[in-house]
């Protein structure tokens, strides 16, 4: 018997997904009370999220990638080694072979080792400069050739194999892809499904060859290799990517005996045990009923089974997985469901056909036409998740199913709607969460999609299922009597960005008007503020104007930031940081005649304090006459622009940062927006002006600015994304454009850029789609949008100085000279500070 | 007793403005929707211990007018002074607009 004392030895090869996987499961289930765990990984880093591996490209950080830091398994005792290869097993000692030649010893042992790329034995495939793509060490070595190449290859035009040639895409290489079948994705399209993908992919300047075999790979003329094909064409290329399927990693069971496919692959049983009673196999190494699983989620599902195995659950068992995908390549959407080849006896097919726009879908019904058995769908996945659940659930087809692929027309029938899902209905596939999984929770009092990721796991994985599980939580919380409202208050049964909409579309000027036309009652704080920034965004007028002012927050109506007791700040607009040494005189001047608290803010600028109301116009018409504008430090609008010295003075520096700092704070400042909006600018990757924390950050290159959006520091601090890179002056300016109106049309109120970011749906890639490739044929509307603003804009303190009926309202008291006997200060460091209520007290006591 | 105060155009229409009525700090409110048109309460938050509620922005919520602090957002009734999230009760005068002049009643 084992005791706590004396634990089992349970020894995990591979750091994979899955291996890790298992141990998070194990822990979970406590069963590291009854293990002492040990896991060795071949790669240098702990188990990475290798599904998105590609975003490693495209800005994402081997730490972000990482699934744990360590810490999960310090705090229970599971003893890790990386970048260390397990080399036997020796079955009647128990015992596991180490690189080192060192032995450790097991009572279960799992086997979580994945599979490699397979390279097939064209002569010359050892060449350099021929890569594969599995792990972050393969990332960085493509990244390093791609520096000097001028085109890439794949070989292979599966999967994996389109998903690298975005890769090399976006490193800036002319791409060719080679395939050995007649069609791309021959695993998962048939033939049209195919020709329309290979279109698409052509239209976007990527060369497809199908049907062509290579024959060798020899030095090349024009670049580092030459493929020479089966047909006597060919092709010179920099660099050659691999990606021709992969194999099992089944090193470890071969060398021990253990029972393996014919084709290779772990064979194991229902409960994931292999041919040696202790021993495991789960994730892409496993072999089951002859099938191996290259995905993600049925390697999990194994992962649970042999948890549940080992804890001494019987009922667990692993009976295959569905392998179904939709995937977004080279920015073509591309799905598969179930039998996609119709090879099932007596089925039957629907097939819709759009060539113009370049859409194809099928739908692979049972003999009788009741039950869906495969769909494919290449150029438009919004009719994936339907589909799905359909096969998923064997839920009967409606009586015209076709319409399930037909583009949506007027009086369609609508998706299957979440009550039509039975209760077992799998909502997130990764981590098999179910339609009752979502409702328990629900029920358990979580209200929010962002506590049941975190509780179910729902929508952490793929992140393919994110929709549905919106659906599926608002669905609940609607049954459970919780209103899912999103109107923005009893006022307006809009969200804000239908009241943009409204606003702009209809040429509406005022809150009254607004009102009148599409609300009720007579507004509120929630409301007024809203509709006060929308008006300003759209239209550009005067804040402070009659129709106007009393919608704005007590910030925006002083143009000033209310303190604890009462009176303002002021922040003038230092743009980029950049001040000249009078004007930081006058500032001087300034604080000393008013007795302000002078501090530098952390926007790189200078904020004076304990201005009364009635001093404001005063004190900013000092500052005007000296040539300061508002700094808007009260608006949600452009905060600061933040910038290092860059080239101009640095060593390092390789381009102008602050000139363009100050380029940008000029352009977009006075732009009303959701919330505030700061950026910052740098003059090389050493980062001084932190841009990568900013809305919209900027570091030049040696070939330009990359462009880094929706990051925020704050309660919730984010990276920014990396948005675009290498861009020249004018093209960055209009993808901030765009990027900014873009924002302003469809955030929530209050809704920084990063949790706007974090809401939209198909998140970055989708708001390339619409800034970079213009998918809504928005951009123009946007920039012109943008340009007005630019072109309206005014110094509100200049404007309101000169406005006799705006300054009556900066009054302390409208029948009165007399000051608020309630602000009293006292001194700190040379300075004024705002008494504490006991100093008040004790004042008021001495002044008697 | 009436303390005439102001003109009804020193008043902002939709917010309001401070008054200083007999050494207390008054809070006026121009609401023309409204039944009473005009509302006289204490300029003084007693939440944020400062006075503010002249600056806040007038709210309709469930029938009845209110004004938000600007502060820390709670709402007072502008015809009781009560605070409808916290156990507070500010002063309210009655008030009236007699050829373009507003006056404020003495607080009973
Ligand atoms: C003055 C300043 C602090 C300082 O002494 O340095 C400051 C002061 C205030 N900040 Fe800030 N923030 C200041 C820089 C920052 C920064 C740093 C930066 O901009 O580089 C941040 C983090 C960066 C960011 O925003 O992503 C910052 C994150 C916040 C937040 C949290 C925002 C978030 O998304 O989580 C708030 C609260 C909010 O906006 O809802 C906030 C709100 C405020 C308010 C407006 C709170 C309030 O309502 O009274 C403060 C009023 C300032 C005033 O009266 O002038 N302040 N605040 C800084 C003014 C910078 C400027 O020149 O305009
Ligand atoms: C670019 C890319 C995109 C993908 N996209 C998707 C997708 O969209 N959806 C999806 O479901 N799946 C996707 N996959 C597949 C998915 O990543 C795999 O299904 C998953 O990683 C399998 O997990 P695993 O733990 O079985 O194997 P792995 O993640 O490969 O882990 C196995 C680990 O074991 C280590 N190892 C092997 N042998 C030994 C040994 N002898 N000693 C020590 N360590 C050893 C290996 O080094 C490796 O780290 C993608 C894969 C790639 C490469
Ligand atoms: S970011 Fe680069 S250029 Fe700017 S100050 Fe730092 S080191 Fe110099
Ligand atoms: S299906 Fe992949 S995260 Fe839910």
């Amino acid at each position: 018997m084992t005791t706590p004392t004396h634990k089992q030895r349970l020894v995990v090869v591979g750091n994979g997904m899955v291996g890790h996987h298992f141990i998070e499961t194990l822990i979970a289930q406590g069963g590291h009370e009854s293990y002492q765990i040990t896991v060795f990984g071949a790669e240098p880093h702990l188990a990475y999220d290798r599904v998105h591996l590609s975003e490693y490209f495209s800005g994402k950080g081997a730490a972000e990638l990482a699934m744990t830091d360590g810490s999960l398994y310090n705090q229970h005792s599971v003893k890790y080694v990386t970048d260390c290869l397990v080399t036997g097993i020796d079955r009647d000692s128990k015992e596991l072979l180490l690189q080192d030649s060192s032995t450790v010893a097991y009572d279960k042992l799992i086997l979580a080792t994945g599979s490699y790329p397979f390279v097939p034995p064209i002569p010359g495939h050892q060449r350099e400069n021929t890569f594969v793509y599995r792990t972050l060490e393969d990332l960085d070595s493509i990244r390093e050739c791609a520096r000097t190449a001028k085109t890439g290859t794949v070989i292979g035009g599966g999967l994996l194999g389109l998903e690298a040639a975005n890769a090399l895409k976006s490193l800036g290489l002319k791409t060719h892809v080679v395939e050995f079948a007649p069609r791309l994705m021959p695993v998962q399209l048939d033939e049209q499904g195919g020709d329309v993908l290979k279109s698409m992919i052509k239209a976007l300047d990527v060369t497809v060859h199908t049907d062509t075999a290579t024959n060798e790979i020899v030095d090349g003329e024009t670049a580092y290799h030459r493929m020479n094909f089966a047909d006597g064409s060919y092709i010179e290329t920099d660099l050659i990517l691999f990606s021709a399927g992969i194999r099992p990693q089944d090193a470890l069971a071969t060398q021990s005996g253990l029972a393996i496919g014919e084709r290779g692959g772990i064979a194991i049983n229902n409960q994931c045990r292999t041919s040696d009673n202790d021993i495991y196999a789960i994730g892409e190494c496993a072999l089951w009923n002859n099938r191996i699983f290259g995905l993600v989620a049925p390697g999990y599902t194994m992962a649970k089974t042999a948890v549940a195995d080992l804890m001494g659950d019987v009922t667990t068992s692993f009976t295959g997985a569905d392998m179904s995908t939709k995937l977004k390549l080279l920015g073509c959407d591309v799905g598969s469901i179930g039998d996609a080849h119709a090879t099932t006896q007596g089925s039957k097919v629907f097939v819709y056909q759009d060539e113009l726009n370049n859409a194809y879908r099928k739908m692979v019904v049972s003999e009788d036409g009741k039950k869906l058995l495969g769909a494919v769908l290449v150029g438009d996945n919004s009719y994936y998740d339907t589909l799905l659940q359909y096969f998923l659930n064997a839920i009967d087809l409606p009586e015209q199913a076709q319409s399930l692929i037909l583009p949506a027309m007027e009086g369609a029938p609508a998706g299957l709607g979440i009550d039509a899902l039975p209760a077992t209905a799998s909502v997130c596939s990764c981590h098999n969460v179910t339609k009752q999984d979502i409702s328990d929770a629900v029920s358990a009092g979580l209200m929010s999609i962002g506590d049941i990721k975190q509780t179910t796991k729902a929508s952490t994985g793929c992140g393919g299922c994110a929709a549905l599980l919106k659906k599926c939580v608002d669905h609940e919380l609607l049954a459970l009597g919780v209103e899912v409202s999103t109107d923005i208050c009893e006022h307006f049964a809009y969200t804000r960005q239908d009241l943009f909409n409204l606003v702009k579309v209809e040429g509406i000027k005022s809150f009254a008007e607004l009102l009148g036309k599409h609300g009720k009652g007579y507004g509120c704080e929630i409301c007024k503020p809203a509709i006060g920034s929308i008006l300003a965004s759209v239209w550009n007028d005067y804040v402070l104007k009659k129709e106007h002012i009393s919608l704005q927050d007590t910030n925006d109506r002083f143009l000033a930031n209310m303190q604890k007791d009462g009176t303002y700040s002021i922040v003038p607009r230092i743009p980029g940081g950049e001040i000249t040494a009078d004007k930081l005189i006058v500032l001087g001047q300034v604080a000393k005649e008013y007795n302000l608290y002078t501090k530098v803010t952390g926007g790189q600028r200078i904020d004076l304090f304990g201005a009364t109301m009635a001093q404001l116009p005063d004190i900013w018409k000092k500052l005007v006459d000296a040539g300061f504008e508002t700094g808007q430090a009260y608006g949600k609008s452009l905060r600061t622009v933040k910038s290092c010295v860059g080239s101009t003075w640095c060593r390092y520096g390789v381009n102008d940062s602050l000139s363009m700092a100050i380029a940008l704070e000029n352009r977009y400042k006075g732009l009303r927006s959701p919330h505030k909006i700061k950026f910052a600018v740098s003059g090389c990757t050493r980062e001084c002006a932190e841009a990568q924390s900013k809305d919209i950050g900027v570091i030049a290159t040696e070939g330009g600015w990359n462009l880094y959006v929706c990051g925020n520091g704050g309660m919730k601090p984010r990276h920014g994304d990396l948005f675009a890179t290498d861009l020249d002056d004018a093209t960055l300016v209009k993808y901030i454009d765009r990027i900014l109106m873009f924002y302003v049309k469809t955030a929530d109120r209050l809704q920084r850029t990063s949790v706007w970011m974090e809401n939209l749906e198909g998140g970055l890639s989708y708001l390339k789609d619409v800034v970079i490739r213009d998918s809504l044929g928005l951009c123009n509307e946007l920039e012109t949008q943008m340009n007005h603003v630019v072109d309206t804009f005014q110094c509100e303190w200049k404007t309101t100085i000169e406005d006799e009926a705006a300054l009556k309202t900066f009054r302390q008291f409208v029948n009165h000279d007399a000051q608020d006997e309630n602000v009293v200060f006292v001194q700190e460091r040379d300075q004024i500070r705002p008494a504490t209520l006991d100093e008040k007290a004790q004042l008021i006591a001495k002044a008697i | 007793m009436w303390t005439k105060v102001c003109q009804t155009d020193d008043l902002i229409t939709g917010a309001g403005v401070a008054a200083m009525v007999e050494g207390q700090q008054v809070a006026l409110f121009l609401v023309p929707e409204s039944e009473q048109q005009v509302y006289a309460l204490s300029n003084w938050d007693p939440v944020g211990q400062a006075n503010v509620l002249s600056r806040g922005i007038v709210a309709h919520l469930q029938d009845e007018w209110v004004v938000a602090s600007p502060l820390y957002k709670q709402h007072f009734s502008l015809k009781t002074g009560n605070c409808l999230e916290e156990s507070f009760q500010i002063c309210t005068w009655q008030t009236k607009i007699e050829d373009g002049s507003v006056f404020v009643a003495q607080q009973v």
